[in-house]
């Protein structure tokens, strides 16, 4: 389980000091799907990258499986099973597909395995797997690989920041059924998906919306999404796009 | 060989026994084992100060070994090897130089290889440069590389340097006829205060000729690097040359990359990126559990791969 208590996170801007997140407090149970909403600037990938450990909250605490993390390491946190994949997936010359997930495994991985993971998010291993995770990949590849070495960490944890940024709407149209499934499969860990989209935020069984660097409102999805719908917290996919789908 | 130089041969040559095909393994000067094939003709020059390896027309799928080995301190010398590799063959030359130096002194080894590639050969150049050996005594390597390709010949030149080698500066010239092809790929790493200076003149003369040569670098510590590259196309020609460095600490990279066209069909293509490993990088390998040292080697690994 991770909860957040009270935490807040203030920049430093040409001297004078800058709110970006205040007293924000939730928590995400385990075998639970929490979609974080709200408008762009409202501070959810701040979120995301105070769980993670890429910045450290100026205040309040964060708790993961009764353990104080505030101060832990992005290594160190990893190593307990927080998961993060980043809005911005990052391209490595050299480095190829399967050298990732095996980094992400921890362990040698078999075709097999790395095949299973890399289907799961509709990639055949064939073409991909000795692929280099460079700039030759499209946005929606690597979204899909920054997806599968989540899969393949098995993390207790998985926090998914914008799966939607930055891709086009069709090769998102298919990835909106890969976290439907992995909601299907919940099993031992929880997920924190930060997402506008509304078949995102419509399987996810807590709703959580930030803005304005605090939380304007949370709760159970059936509460929550209702006063979001026609809203930019709530972006619904191109009806003919999802009817061919 | 002692167990020195029989380490030193599998680092530069990957070769732990005598190699199949022709061969010849030079050892602190003189020769520790030589032999020539049907197709491969290794003659050496007066006085040990080299070697024609001449292969016959058509040889195909054949190779040739020539690591050198330098196990005594104060060692210094020039070899001249000059290959001729006849027309329509398809070989693997595989060069590379070991030092060990245990002294005080300097020890040098400058080889001055020369390739006169025959019409429509194609030839595979594997050089690997490796220093070891705790004495204070410098570890030097200046190769000259001299290519002439002939028409519609192919060079692929593989050259790796990645540890211990104290000051090194390789010059690589090359003259290209009517669709001959030029490969260099090019992949080097210095630390400590090492310097590494790499030039290259590539001279596309020939119509429909290519030209491509791409370096790999990390520079650690309070190493330098240099790469000057010149691509000259004196004819309608395709160039491109790439100079990609990761800087650590307090290391310096200069490069120099010039094209110089001189016929309205030349196109010439030059990049250039140096820069520190991406903080994105470290990070996104941290969230799946290495430390920073480990995400930082598995970056330059595969940079250098």
């Amino acid at each position: 389980m991770l909860e957040l208590q009270n935490v807040s996170y203030t920049v430093e801007d040409e001297g004078r000091p800058v709110e970006i997140l205040k007293d924000v407090s939730f928590k995400v149970d385990d075998r639970k799907f929490v979609v974080i909403t709200g408008p762009n600037g409202g501070g959810k990938s701040t979120i995301a990258r105070l769980i993670s450990g890429v910045a450290v909250p100026t205040g309040g605490r964060i708790i993961f499986d009764g353990q104080d993390i505030t101060k832990l390491s992005i290594t160190e946190r990893a190593k307990l099973g927080v998961g993060y994949a980043l809005q911005q997936p990052v391209r490595f010359k050299g480095i190829d597909v399967k050298d990732l997930l095996r980094i992400a495994a921890g362990h040698k991985l078999t075709t097999d395995e790395a095949c299973s993971y890399l289907s799961r998010v509709g990639l055949c291993a064939r073409d991909y797997i000795n692929r280099e995770v460079n700039a030759s990949l499209s946005g929606g590849e690597l979204k899909r690989i920054e997806i599968a070495t989540l899969l393949a960490r098995k993390p207790k944890l998985s926090v998914f920041d914008e799966p939607e940024a930055g891709i086009d709407l069709w090769s998102f149209q298919n990835l909106i059924r890969v976290f439907e499934i992995m909601r299907s499969e919940i099993e031992d860990g929880s997920i924190l998906i930060i997402s506008h989209q509304e078949r995102i935020l419509d399987i996810a069984d807590e709703i959580i919306v930030v803005a304005d660097g605090h939380i304007e409102r949370q709760g159970p999805k059936d509460d929550i999404l209702p006063h979001l719908v026609g809203t930019t917290s709530a972006i619904s996919g191109c009806t003919r796009l999802v009817e061919r789908s | 060989m002692d167990d020195i130089q029989k380490r030193i041969l599998s680092e530069v040559a990957d070769l732990h026994d005598v190699p199949e095909g022709a061969y010849n393994i030079r050892v602190d000067g003189g020769s520790a084992g030589r032999r020539s094939t049907e197709n491969i003709e290794i003659i050496p020059k007066p006085e040990g100060s080299g070697l024609d390896i001449r292969i016959k027309p058509g040889t195909r799928r054949e190779s040739v070994h020539i690591p050198v080995i330098l196990s005594k301190t104060g060692m210094k010398e020039v070899v001249y090897n000059d290959f001729y590799i006849g027309e329509d063959s398809d070989v693997v030359i595989v060069a590379g130089c070991g030092i060990h130096n245990g002294g005080s002194q300097d020890s040098q080894h400058d080889g001055i290889h020369r390739f006169f590639v025959g019409r429509g050969a194609k030839m595979r150049y594997v050089e690997k440069h490796y220093g070891e050996g705790d004495g204070t005594g410098k570890r030097i390597l200046n190769p000259v590389t001299e290519l002439h390709l002939e028409a519609d010949s192919t060079a692929e030149l593989e050259m790796v340097q990645i540890r211990g080698v104290d000051s090194t500066e390789r010059v690589t010239t090359a003259e290209l006829a009517e669709g001959a092809r030029l490969v260099v790929q090019e992949r080097l790493m210095t630390h400590g205060t090492q310097s590494a200076v790499s030039v290259y003149k590539v001279d596309m003369n020939g119509e429909n000729s290519t030209s491509d040569v791409v370096s790999r670098s990390v520079a650690r510590d309070d190493s330098y690097q240099k790469f000057d590259a010149l691509i000259n196309g004196n004819a309608p020609c395709r160039g491109h040359s790439e100079c990609d460095a990761i800087i650590m600490d307090r290391a310096r990279v200069l490069a120099v990359p010039q094209l110089d066209a001189n016929n309205i069909d030349a196109a010439l293509i030059h990049e250039a990126a140096i820069g520190k490993i991406a903080g994105d990088q470290l990070i996104k390998l941290m969230t799946l559990g290495l430390t920073e040292a480990e995400a930082e080697e598995q970056i330059i690994n595969g940079f250098l791969k």
